[in-house]
């Protein structure tokens, strides 16, 4: 079978507690091994820097951005980042490729490996639309996916929060991730996306969804308590109400603090909270905007029950795209830009909205330094993890700008100097010297994502672990990243080699291979007893009946749609 | 006697039923017609069933007369099909759509029949 | 007899999952539920007449051949050819679309759907202004009022109103029919009108400066409108503008007398923006009435392969998109057509006169199920199988939401899919060689 030798590489490991090590990495079969025969075939690392591939465990990359790619075709030629952006011509080895924020699935794949990265982890199933995502999912090569499947708006999840059926409820989050063959459980703006509905939303955790007669909290609390029942691997993973408004950081503050009392069923966080960056404000106006970075950072610091991803800002053009429905419409307004929104009966919401952050603008310069604030402040690297929530806070393909600003306060520095006065005395950036060695950087790029998503395989270089590999062209100790930005960014926007599962993808900056990747999901009906099972779906069969526009046999996402499935049980055997 | 009539063109119910089998003399019937409000008609001169020539800048075609009181004066509908795209506007005006709706046209009454479905698409090869 | 529940109808985009097909001895012998269009569609492809061999003009008349021949002549005018246009691909699965645009990449050629004379139009408008749509599930369970503009869905998607919006009952709309008020805009009374609550006679060509009439009214601008606007009086655009602020979940489907009418894309601009400044005061969404059952599944499929949703252009080796300059009727009216490959669509029928014209000048392959307008035209004939009837695979709804078409009965015939993966390699092994 297949056997790889890398050799003399500079190999930095956090999961294994390996920092910068010259090692050799033997590969067999796709995984690490201990050793392989003589005959392997030698990659000479010659001492650059050498990780595991990187996960984005909050991205964008299949569904809803197929109608931010429909909304910007203006987008498809923009190439702001040569090489990693814009139209490119096929090769032997890659179809064409078109776009920067929402690029097509092709240049996903060959980009994203380009940097290095192997998995990606989709922040948003709708579960009425999860073929579709299936569908872009296959379509992207390489990368290994996943998905989150949105629960937090969901009428038979605020059935039973509200009628204190937890059991039930735990079967319908089963039923549901099979249905959508998902991941995890995704809660976005809880109860906001059903008011939404009627153009409306909630403000706090203790508005009452009309209707339905629940509160956030309790949606908060149920899905926590039923993600921990199915020992999921992934805790909830949540985007806050009130994302984007100032003062949100109190609404934040309470969701973390909600969840203090949650009982682990695995050993990982009770919470994720997604693009914190974006829930971290401060002010109660506009005019008032201002980090609120030190309140959060500091309720962090004493806590350890939950992850963050950061939601970096890149300056430039994004794309906003989320499930929050209402706050789009409040995007749009505000920003007089076009609107996309598309409801999904029973279960959730989309939008989508283009918008542009310019260090010129008061507000996206103190987005900016929020984002880095957060990781920055926060002590514990193994709390954070790295994201731009791209294409949301920006589009992927500026990973190397924003790891170059967390290793150099340099760098930030000069950008700060650059920024209006009124943006540098509402950020408290400016006087944080903190550097990321290449260590940290490494733990928020891959190591959290091994433990936060209990993905024991990838993440890491460890025997037994996937062959997923990224050499950078960098020698750790002859690099000074506090001052060699552009030679850091270089090295960081195109591999000297990618590896996935044990097949080189990436050699010198270009793709020479294109293999498929796999599709995990999590099969979690073993932890539901079969009384109860059937007892759900009753109730499932009768809102299908009554209140969808398909038939719940052409709801249930096929075999078909996962060529390369991997199916993750999470009984106890 | 000729009217000046504005041509749109759609689906109908009859028309879509007969897609997937064009060669059938029901596609025909369907298709090649077109409709107008019953004073129109008479002012024509014309009864159901008899034939009409359409014509204006893009060309000519003769179908066969039908009756909708639905019409307002003045508004002509023939099904979309070969028929009533022998004389639509290919112009998309640089937007891709050709003007299938709103064409201006004059209609009278004719001795001709329709051609069939073959003979119509045999002038395209000339 | 094998009893097959749950079939997704291959007509309309609809798309309604709730049919019952009997099958017997491979034969079709009952549909149930289906309207009119959908039973002659399912019914058809044992009873109509279809394609039964591929198929080679030579000397003027098309002459039966082997599949193989076909493929390779086929394969010949794609390698030779400069700029191949490639069309149709909406009344197939999503999986054909996917190798027709790899076909389309590795040869070069202009690749558009049907959109191109349907809802092109709307996709422009979302390029412009976005578009604020929901499931059609949104609508059945709280619209109380639906508003259809420019569009006949009696006609065009018969059971769009028992289970969609005019008479579905859902969750906050129990009464069906009752709890909610439909009103129709159109240039004449149709069989839709009929059935409406409010019916507004609009002047043809005259939707964009209603929309904006009403749209001034909802932004309380009502002293800017003259008595009368496309034909309608003053007051009728303020009771209509009034429905619409005062519903509590409103919903605009429109057609083809938007798309195909004077002002185009603008009409779908027109009713989005009108949303936008509406959806402060009350919830109001816009669906597209989209034709074919799989025209909404190329464009999902086209975008995500390509960037582009239609109308893209391989010519230089990158996706270019411009359309009005690459839509298929551009393209042949500039006569820059060199040939051509037409699937799942019937151009002959549906284009105008002109490109039709340019269309009879130049090689043509076709790939369908059936003889239609097309085939009088092409010089290369390969019989498909019917998807959803014959052969599996993906569409997607007028609303995206994607289902999984089934297949009823066996069929010698191959799918869509499989002819394209046929052509592709041929394609190769004759650049490969030359």
């Amino acid at each position: 079978m297949s056997e790889l030798i890398i050799k003399n590489a500079a190999v930095c490991d956090p999961i294994n507690g390996i920092n910068c090590e010259k090692m050799d990495l033997a590969v067999k079969d796709g995984k690490i091994v201990e050793n392989v025969s003589s005959g392997a075939d030698v990659i000479d690392a010659g001492g650059r820097l050498t990780m595991a591939g990187a996960i984005d465990g909050h991205t964008h990359c299949a569904g809803k951005i197929n109608l931010g790619r429909l909304m910007s075709p203006h987008d498809m030629r923009m190439n702001p980042v040569p090489g990693l952006s814009g139209l490119q011509e096929p090769t032997p080895y890659t179809r064409a490729q078109s776009g920067y924020n929402t690029p097509n699935t092709f240049a996903l794949g060959y980009r994203y490996s380009k940097l290095g990265y192997t998995t990606l982890s989709e922040a948003a199933i709708s579960m009425l639309s999860a073929r579709h995502t299936h569908e872009e999912f296959e379509s992207i090569p390489i990368l290994d996916k996943w998905g989150l499947t949105l629960f937090g708006n969901n009428w038979h999840v605020m059935n039973y929060v509200r009628d204190e059926q937890p059991e039930k409820l735990a079967a319908y989050i089963a039923w549901g991730l099979k249905a959508s063959r998902g991941f995890g459980v995704k809660v976005v703006n809880p109860g906001g996306g059903e008011a939404w509905g009627w153009g409306k939303n909630v403000t706090s955790l203790d508005d009452v969804v009309a209707d339905f007669d629940v509160t956030p909290r309790q949606i908060l609390m149920g899905l926590a308590e039923a993600n921990e029942a199915l020992r999921l691997p992934h805790s909830i993973h949540v985007h806050c109400n009130n994302l984007g408004k100032p003062g949100n950081y109190e609404t934040t503050l309470e969701t973390m603090k909600l969840m203090e009392g949650v009982k682990t069923t695995r050993d990982r966080q009770a919470l994720h909270l997604a693009h914190l960056q974006f829930h971290s404000y401060g002010g109660n106006s506009w005019r008032e905007f201002e980090s609120a970075t030190p309140q959060i950072t500091d309720y962090i610091n004493g806590a350890d029950h939950l992850t963050f991803d950061m939601g970096q800002v890149i300056f430039g053009p994004a794309m906003t795209m989320t499930a929050d429905g209402p706050l789009e419409y409040s995007n749009a307004r505000m920003l007089h830009a076009k609107w996309s929104n598309k409801d999904v009966e029973l279960e959730d919401g989309a939008g989508v909205v283009p918008i542009e952050y310019s260090p010129k603008s008061f507000v996206n310069a103190v987005q900016w330094a929020i984002g880095l604030e957060l990781a920055l402040m926060v002590e514990d690297p193994w709390k954070v993890m790295f994201t731009t929530d791209s294409p949301n806070g920006g589009s992927f393909v500026n990973y190397p700008e924003a790891f170059a600003l967390l290793m150099s306060a340099k760098k930030r520095q000069q950008i700060i100097e650059s920024l209006p006065n009124l943006a540098v005395d509402r950020m408290v950036l400016p006087g944080i010297d903190r550097e990321l060695d290449f260590y940290e950087l490494a733990v928020m790029t891959r190591g959290i994502q091994s433990k936060m998503f209990s993905m024991n395989n990838i993440g890491h270089l460890g025997v037994g672990a996937d062959a997923d590999i990224a050499v950078y062209d960098i020698i750790p100790d002859q690099i000074d990243p506090g001052t060699e930005h552009e030679k850091l960014k270089k090295a960081f926007s195109a591999t000297s080699c990618t590896i996935k599962s044990g097949n080189v993808v990436v050699r010198d900056g270009e793709i020479v291979a294109t293999p498929a990747g796999r599709t995990y999901w999590v099969n979690a009906s073993g932890c539901v007893s079969n009384d109860v099972n059937e007892a759900a779906m009753k109730d499932i069969k009768n809102n299908f009946r009554r209140y969808y526009t398909v038939g719940i046999a052409n709801y249930m996402v096929e075999d078909e749609y996962l060529p390369h499935p991997v199916e993750i049980t999470t009984e106890v055997n | 006697m000729k009217l000046e009539a504005n041509l749109i063109t759609g689906r109908t119910a009859y028309q879509g039923s007969y897609l997937e089998y064009k060669t059938s003399p029901r596609y025909f019937e369907e298709c090649a017609y077109c409709e107008l409000n019953p004073e129109d008609l008479s002012q024509l001169g014309v009864s159901e069933g008899e034939c009409l020539k359409v014509s204006n800048e893009h060309g000519e075609v003769i179908v066969r007369a039908k009756m909708n009181s639905g019409n307002p004066r003045g508004l002509a509908f023939i099904p979309m099909g070969p028929w009533a795209n022998a004389i639509v506007d290919p112009d998309t005006r640089g937007c891709g759509m050709p003007g299938f709706k709103g064409v201006p046209s004059q209609i009278e009454k004719s001795d001709k029949e329709p051609l069939d479905l073959k003979s119509l698409m045999r002038t395209y090869c000339q | 007899m094998k009893v097959i529940t749950d079939v997704v109808c291959p007509f309309c985009g609809s798309l309604c999952d709730d049919l019952t097909v009997k099958v017997e001895d491979n034969v079709i012998t009952d549909i149930q539920r289906a309207c009119i269009l959908g039973h002659n569609k399912i019914a058809g492809v044992c009873l109509h007449e279809r394609i039964e061999s591929p198929m080679i003009r030579k000397d003027g008349e098309l002459v039966e051949v082997t599949y193989e021949e076909a493929i390779e002549k086929a394969a010949d005018i794609l390698a030779n050819s400069k700029r191949t246009l490639s069309y149709g691909w909406a009344s197939t699965s999503c999986e054909a679309v996917s190798k027709a645009i790899q076909l389309a990449e590795e040869t070069g050629s202009l690749i558009d759907s049907t959109a191109n004379v349907c809802h092109g139009p709307t996709v422009l408008a979302v390029h412009e202004k976005g578009s604020p749509a929901a499931s059609l599930g949104q609508v059945k369970n709280r619209a109380d009022l639906v508003v259809f503009w420019g569009c006949n869905p009696v006609h065009a998607h018969p059971r769009h109103m028992s289970r969609y919006s005019t008479y579905a009952r859902g969750f906050f709309t129990k009464k069906g029919r009752k709890a909610r008020n439909i009103a129709v805009v159109d240039v004449r009374e149709t069989d839709t009108s009929k059935l409406a609550d409010k019916y507004v006679q609009v002047d043809p060509g005259c939707d964009y400066m209603l929309l904006n009439a009403i749209r001034s009214v909802i932004n309380e601008n009502e002293d800017v409108i003259p008595a009368q606007v496309a034909g309608i009086p003053k007051e009728e655009i303020i009771e209509l503008a009034t429905m619409l602020k005062e519903a509590r979940f409103s919903c605009i489907f429109y057609g083809m007398g938007t798309t195909q009418s004077r002002s185009k894309y603008k009409n779908g601009d027109a009713v989005s923006s009108l949303l936008y400044d509406l959806n402060q005061y009350s919830k109001s969404v816009m669906i597209p009435m989209r034709g074919h059952y799989n025209v909404t599944g190329f464009g999902q499929v086209a975008n995500w392969e390509t960037g582009y949703p239609n109308a893209i252009d391989f010519n230089r080796r990158l996706a270019y998109y411009n359309p009005g300059e690459t839509g298929a009727s551009d393209v042949l009216l500039r006569g820059e057509v060199d040939s051509a490959i037409i699937a799942a669509a019937d151009p002959g029928a549906h284009f105008a006169q002109e490109a039709v014209r340019c269309l009879a000048k130049v090689p043509m392959i076709q790939i369908d199920p059936y003889h239609n307008a097309t085939t009088e035209l092409a010089d290369v004939v390969i019989p498909a199988a019917v998807v959803g009837v014959e052969t599996e695979g993906t569409a997607y709804r007028m609303d995206s939401i994607p289902l999984r078409m089934k297949k009823l009965i066996d069929t010698t015939f191959k799918s869509d899919e499989e002819i394209v993966t046929d052509l592709i390699e041929k394609v190769r092994e004759i650049k490969g060689g030359a």
